[in-house]
């Protein structure tokens, strides 16, 4: 196999055959000739092992399965949880959509910010944490909800944000 | 008449997601009926059960199965597990507490449609939710359930595998879904053809809701008329409202289709907060049109909602107590329907922007009484002008929220702010003790 230009040589090569294994498993979900269907979970695994989703991690994944870099560009840059950018050790992602704002996710989204010295969507400045707003998760009964790091915590307080990011690593 | 619990019946079980449990409390019996029974028995069962999609559009189930090219194969069958309409928070629960009935469902529904390749398409941020069908999947890929005999005692071969999505709203919409499957960004395709004909990889594709398709094995094991009976007219079956907002108790509630909305909110979900009046609800999910508190009143039908000027959609009820703030919250809903459009037709990738800045601006005092028309304008400008039904989605709520509230809009523009300042999301902003079926959560 060839690397596309400006393709896969700077990624580290025991990262890039553990990409390999794990990518044969999920490409046993999709019939051998709709390899490209793997795209999404492609980019996905490229993102929990190389950091983010780097043009090397999109060419890796076009490469891989036998689509074009242009296919896994367009792919990395539609979806939210794909992350084009190097973002914080943790991710925190606050609803503040119509019925969480009604039980405080907007108030919490405020908390947030002020707990984390951020004035808006960022990073800390030590790279901890990335913050930011997230459409409807999907909480609505059990509002306020947020994902840490892509898992769900609902009815959120003040108090249970400390408790949940104090407990980070 | 005592309450029939179809969807919810298990939940909050211990180990009620395991294959074990799941059998010993009569599951895969169903499927084990379908197998004595003819492909085209099973559909006319469901077709008699008045099922209805309940991914929002209210399509007869049966009838779409219906669609399928008769000498085209493969087929396959994706179901629809984006749940991501603000409001909308049912279909999480069925697969974390009773996956092996959403599976069932599927391998009846494939059985009878003679598919053998079908997927889960799960939003991205339902984390714990994916892992669970995963479980079950093994479970019943270990157990001979599914894999190359169904149930052990067919040569039928299904696989089911779950495919995650990674944030995008669009992805719920079923073309765009397929998009999103073959590995695409989720740009909704023209219809007709409908998926039914050409769908996944070009081939026919039957595309159903998680609860639609969990209503399965009970219609197969009861009887489509059984079914027929739990609810009335065109609609059978009982469906999960989730409550949202100001309430007392929010949370999913099983109900017969045609439950009573006032009910739902003043009894079940515990009444308005703090003993305030109620102002507005919307009876549907984030997209279906507004309604005043005195329009409540009303079945949950499909049609009846339909009647009453608005939609049963999802079943995502959101309430608005009397110290909420109109234009806050449709400004955030704008926000949505601004950050979800794909971008493929001008009128949504324009006209939500449009939108969502003029709802800024009225919100913050910065606009006067011709930026409520235009605004009205850009809304039914994008209307039945874009390839899904995002555009109307994104349009309905401006355009009902317009007519039922206008003085509100009009409030802000004369004070130059918005009268309820910080309160706008209402004299109450916290967490609440939220019920999902038999389960309890404090909080």
């Amino acid at each position: 196999m060839t690397n596309h230009a400006g393709g896969v040589e700077g990624l580290p090569r025991e990262k890039v055959e553990q990409f390999d294994r794990e990518l044969s498993r999920i490409l046993d979900r999709y019939p051998p000739d709709r390899k490209a269907s793997a795209m999404i979970p492609a980019l996905r695994l490229g993102q929990t092992l190389f950091g983010y989703v780097s043009p090397a991690v999109q060419a890796l994944a076009a490469e891989r399965l036998g689509t074009s870099p242009a296919r896994a560009e367009e792919v990395a840059t539609f979806y939210v949880m794909l992350e084009t950018h190097p973002f914080g050790k943790h991710l925190v992602e606050v609803c503040t959509s119509v019925s969480c704002s009604l039980s405080g996710g907007d108030r919490l989204w405020g908390y947030l910010q002020q707990k984390l010295a951020l004035a808006g969507a960022g990073s800390t400045p030590d790279g901890r944490f990335t913050l930011r707003e997230a459409e409807c998760l999907g909480s609505c009964g059990t509002a306020p909800a947020m994902l840490v790091d892509e898992e769900m915590y609902e009815q959120l307080t003040p108090q249970k944000v400390d408790q949940i990011l104090g407990g980070l690593k | 008449m005592s309450e029939t619990l179809i969807l919810s019946a298990r939940w909050g079980k211990p180990g009620s997601a395991k294959l074990e449990n799941y059998r010993a409390d009569g599951g895969y019996q169903a499927l084990d009926k379908a197998l004595g029974m003819e492909p085209v028995a099973v559909v006319e069962e469901v077709k008699k059960s008045n099922l209805r999609g309940r991914g929002g559009a209210g399509f007869a189930t049966g009838l779409k199965w219906t669609f399928l090219p008769k000498d085209i194969r493969p087929r396959y069958l994706t179901v629809n597990a984006d749940e991501s309409e603000p409001g909308t928070f049912k279909d999480r629960y069925i697969m974390e507490h009773d996956p092996h009935m959403l599976l069932e469902g599927i391998a009846i529904t494939c059985l009878a449609l003679d598919i053998h390749l079908a997927y889960i398409y799960i939003r991205g941020e339902f984390a714990k939710q994916a892992r669970a069908l995963e479980a079950a999947i093994a479970e019943a890929r270990a157990a001979g359930i599914i894999g190359p005999r169904l149930l052990g005692k067919k040569d039928f071969a299904l696989d089911v595998h779950v495919h995650r999505g990674a944030g995008a709203y669009i992805c719920g919409e079923e073309s765009a879904l397929l998009e999103s499957l073959e590995g695409k960004k989720g740009y909704p395709r023209l219809k007709p053809p409908f998926p039914a004909v050409v769908g996944l990889w070009g081939k026919p594709t039957i595309i159903n809701n998680v609860e639609t398709i969990a209503n399965v094995p009970w219609i197969v094991q009861h009887g489509g008329e059984a079914f027929a009976a739990l609810g009335v007219g065109k609609s059978g079956g009982t469906r999960l409202f989730g409550v949202s907002g100001h309430v007392n108790r929010p949370g999913v509630y099983e109900k017969p289709v045609a439950y009573n909305l006032k009910k739902l909110i003043m009894e079940d979900a515990g009444g308005v907060l703090g003993g305030r009046k109620l102002k507005a609800v919307i009876p549907g999910g984030s997209s279906a049109p507004v309604l005043a508190a005195h329009e409540i009143d009303i079945s949950m039908e499909f049609d009846a909602v339909k009647a009453a000027g608005s939609m049963s959609g999802s079943g995502g009820v959101i309430v608005f107590d009397e110290s909420a703030c109109m234009v806050r919250a449709l400004a955030r809903l704008a926000r949505f329907y601004a950050e979800e459009s794909c971008g493929q037709c001008t009128p949504c990738r324009e006209g939500t922007n449009w939108m969502e800045g003029m709802l800024h601006r009225i919100e913050a005092g910065h606009a006067g009484a011709a930026d409520v028309a235009r605004l009205e304008q850009v809304a039914n400008s994008i209307a039945g002008n874009t390839i899904c039904a995002l555009g109307d989605a994104a349009a309905m709520p401006v355009q009902s929220f317009l007519k039922k509230f206008k003085p509100e809009f009009l409030a802000h523009c004369e004070l130059r702010r918005c009268p309820c300042g910080d309160t706008a999301w209402g004299l109450t902003q916290e967490p609440r003790d939220a019920v999902a079926g038999p389960m309890r959560y404090a909080r």
